[in-house]
């Protein structure tokens, strides 16, 4: 019988579906580099700048990453997903301060920090889904910003010790009232100080490679489509039965969770934690945006690829020092220029138009 | 007393925001783009009269007017070079073009002036007023933002609503293509209405710095974003939501500032920002938008 099936010109050779295809190039091509940059670093060919720069790199691709859930894949424009970021590294710098004497096994710790933290910022997307229900467009974007800026505002406000009555939580660093043996844990501005150094580049690899799992599979899930469906066109998905609000939920709390983990691996990579402009304000959502947008809406490979090209780019300019920022932002225009520009755009209509009408239909699909 | 005082520099600072959102307002209205770059038009304009004050030592109200020019210029030049390419883009890519704008101004600034706050001398040189016997005292600036804010927008409404560009940018505003039919000239359109926002930022740098004496190439960011919060506050791409929402915000946090927590203000103002929105989607004064299948 088995003989007779394979023999049948009704079954075809069996090949491999697109979309697992292009998985497969991104997960290979995650892998290869990180086997590179490990081997450099292990045989000392990195310099100590550079080497620097992988955990800060792999923070950023999970950000990016997670953010194109939102942006590329329900088509959502956030501005706060820092603040996401934010709310996981202090929940999980917190959790990481408190248990370093309870629990010794560093691994652990540094594991339930990350579940702790994911689950606290998937809370914090909630929070925020709900009122994405009623929102849309540039009006969503200013309450995502909003609540990024609340969650940065309030973390720097906040002091948080624990004696043997317990927590003491409060505004004002004076009502604090701990007893004299107590730990304060949350300095207000000054931040967590003292978190376990756990994060390393092998532990961002897995952190990267669990997002992709992720991110790819529910990309290509039924979810999945029922997401893109409501990117494309959320009438015509509300109509054929597609609960809309379900899965809008569904996309903010999973990016946040992730978004949450990245903080994990940013708030253990440095000593001190402390909430600013520059690491959790909008600066730091636009940022990421900006990665997603290079890297192509809805295309993880690409967030993947501008995330570590824009992060590393301005530390490799490092060489015309301070020109370094404006090159960054006039190579961001330039780009954004010739990429959607009118001008550009015909330009390469005509120049595609020239080769066979097929390049043109596999760039059509690519897109 | 406390409450009062509280209340006019509330005013004062929330007409600065109007200004601002003003600018963020029409363009949204007319380009349907968020310009983040026009924060840091405030910030080059304030250099400007911080330039030429200082270096030149010309008197102020000349300074102030040259700033303006330098703005106006400066919109029209980002408009022309950075955004007229991508009319047809999507408005993501618009608003990361934008944001690039943001930055390479950021760092123009940067270059040229250091990151080194510097103290702005107030342009405003009037003394301030005392009423109840001293309980109460108006500074000239409060004063003077106050005016200004007040001739600006009423002058606005005027120009909008009865001379014929600003007639044409109703037009442009409510349907681009209806409005080239009728022979208006859209391009130019959007370039005056660029002109016309930095122009008002130019201003609002002067009175801002003038109330806040700190000048640094990150000075615009803050307020640009809270005028932003303010003109979708208002309903974005209305002006007299643009105005209302300015002043609702500064008055919200002045008092925040003054009773409740000045570490927290800025979480207050965002929180009411939010509120406002799930109560009226569009903002105070937006329009419904009905919705096309």
């Amino acid at each position: 019988m088995a003989n007779k099936s394979n023999n049948s010109p009704l079954v075809k050779k069996k090949t491999m579906r697109p979309v697992t295809k292009q998985n497969l190039i991104t997960y290979v091509m995650v892998i290869a580099v990180f086997t590179l940059f490990q081997t450099l670093s292990a045989t000392g060919n990195l310099k100590y700048a550079h080497k620097a720069l992988l955990v800060p790199v792999c923070t950023s691709i999970i950000m990016a990453v997670s953010l194109n859930l939102v942006v590329g894949v329900l088509g959502e424009l956030s501005l706060g997903h820092a603040g996401f970021m934010c709310v996981g590294a202090y929940a999980g710098s917190f959790f990481s301060v408190l248990t370093e004497d309870v629990i010794t096994v560093s691994w652990l710790r540094f594991i339930l920090a990350f579940v702790i933290a994911a689950v606290c910022a998937s809370v914090a997307g909630i929070l925020i889904g709900i009122p994405v229900l009623r929102l849309k467009g540039d009006y969503l974007a200013i309450v995502t910003l909003a609540f990024g800026e609340i969650i940065k505002t309030i973390v720097n406000a906040l002091y948080i010790g624990k004696d043997a009555d317990g927590f003491h939580v409060t505004l004002d660093s004076t009502k604090l009232n701990i007893a004299a043996d107590g730990q304060i844990i949350l300095k207000g501005p000054q931040g967590i100080t003292g978190t376990p150094k756990d994060s390393n580049f092998v532990v961002g690899f897995i952190l990267i490679m669990i997002t992709l799992f992720i991110v790819t599979n529910l990309m290509d899930s039924r979810t999945g489509r029922a997401i893109m469906s409501i990117r494309d066109n959320r009438i015509a998905a509300e109509s054929v039965g597609i609960d809309i609000t379900k899965y809008k939920l569904m996309v903010f709390t999973i990016s946040a969770a992730l978004a949450g983990c990245a903080g994990v691996l940013y708030s253990h990579n440095i000593s001190t934690l402390t909430a600013t402009t520059s690491n959790f304000g909008y600066n730091m959502s636009i940022l990421v945006l900006v990665y997603v947008v290079l890297g192509g809406l809805g295309n993880i490979r690409g967030s993947i690829i501008s995330a570590t090209i824009l992060y590393a780019l301005p530390e490799l300019l490092r060489g015309f020092s301070e020109y370094r920022m404006l090159i960054y932002a006039i190579i961001l225009i330039v780009m954004m220029i010739v990429n959607n520009g009118t001008y550009f755009v015909k330009i390469k209509e005509k120049i595609f138009y020239n080769f066979s009408s097929k390049i043109k239909k596999d760039k059509k699909e690519v897109i | 007393m406390k409450f009062l005082s509280q209340l006019i520099s509330g005013i004062s600072l929330g007409s600065i925001y109007s200004l601002i959102a003003l600018g963020y307002t029409m363009v949204y209205g007319i380009a349907k783009m968020l310009n983040f770059a026009h924060g840091d038009v405030i910030m080059i304009g304030a250099f400007v009269i911080y330039t030429l004050c200082v270096t030149a030592g010309l008197p102020t109200i000349i300074c102030v007017l040259i700033a303006i020019v330098f703005c106006t210029l400066l919109g029209v030049t980002i408009e022309r070079f950075a955004y007229k390419p991508l009319r047809q883009a999507t408005s993501l890519a618009v608003l990361i073009t934008a944001i690039g704008v943001s930055y390479l101004l950021q760092n123009v600034a940067l270059l040229i002036f250091g990151s080194d706050t510097k103290s702005f001398t107030s342009v405003v040189t009037i003394d301030p007023i005392s009423f109840a016997g001293g309980e109460l005292v108006i500074s000239g600036e409060t004063i003077v933002t106050i005016i200004v804010s007040v001739i600006i927008m009423i002058a606005l409404v005027i120009f909008v609503n009865k001379s014929k560009p600003g007639k044409a940018m109703l037009a442009v505003s409510e349907d681009k293509g209806a409005a080239q039919l009728m022979g208006i000239n859209v391009n130019g359109t959007i370039a005056l209405t660029f002109a016309i926002g930095s122009a008002l930022a130019a201003i609002a740098g002067a009175l801002l710095c003038s109330t806040y004496p700190a000048l640094s190439p990150y000075t615009g960011a803050m307020p640009g974003i809270k005028a932003f919060v303010a003109a979708v506050l208002g309903g974005i791409g209305s002006i007299p939501g643009a105005m209302i929402g300015g002043i609702v915000l500064g008055v919200i946090e002045n008092l925040s500032k003054g009773y409740i927590s000045s570490q927290l203000s800025d979480a207050i103002v965002f929180a009411v920002l939010i509120v406002v929105l799930l109560v009226r989607p569009t903002g105070i004064m937006g329009k419904k938008i009905n919705e096309k299948v």
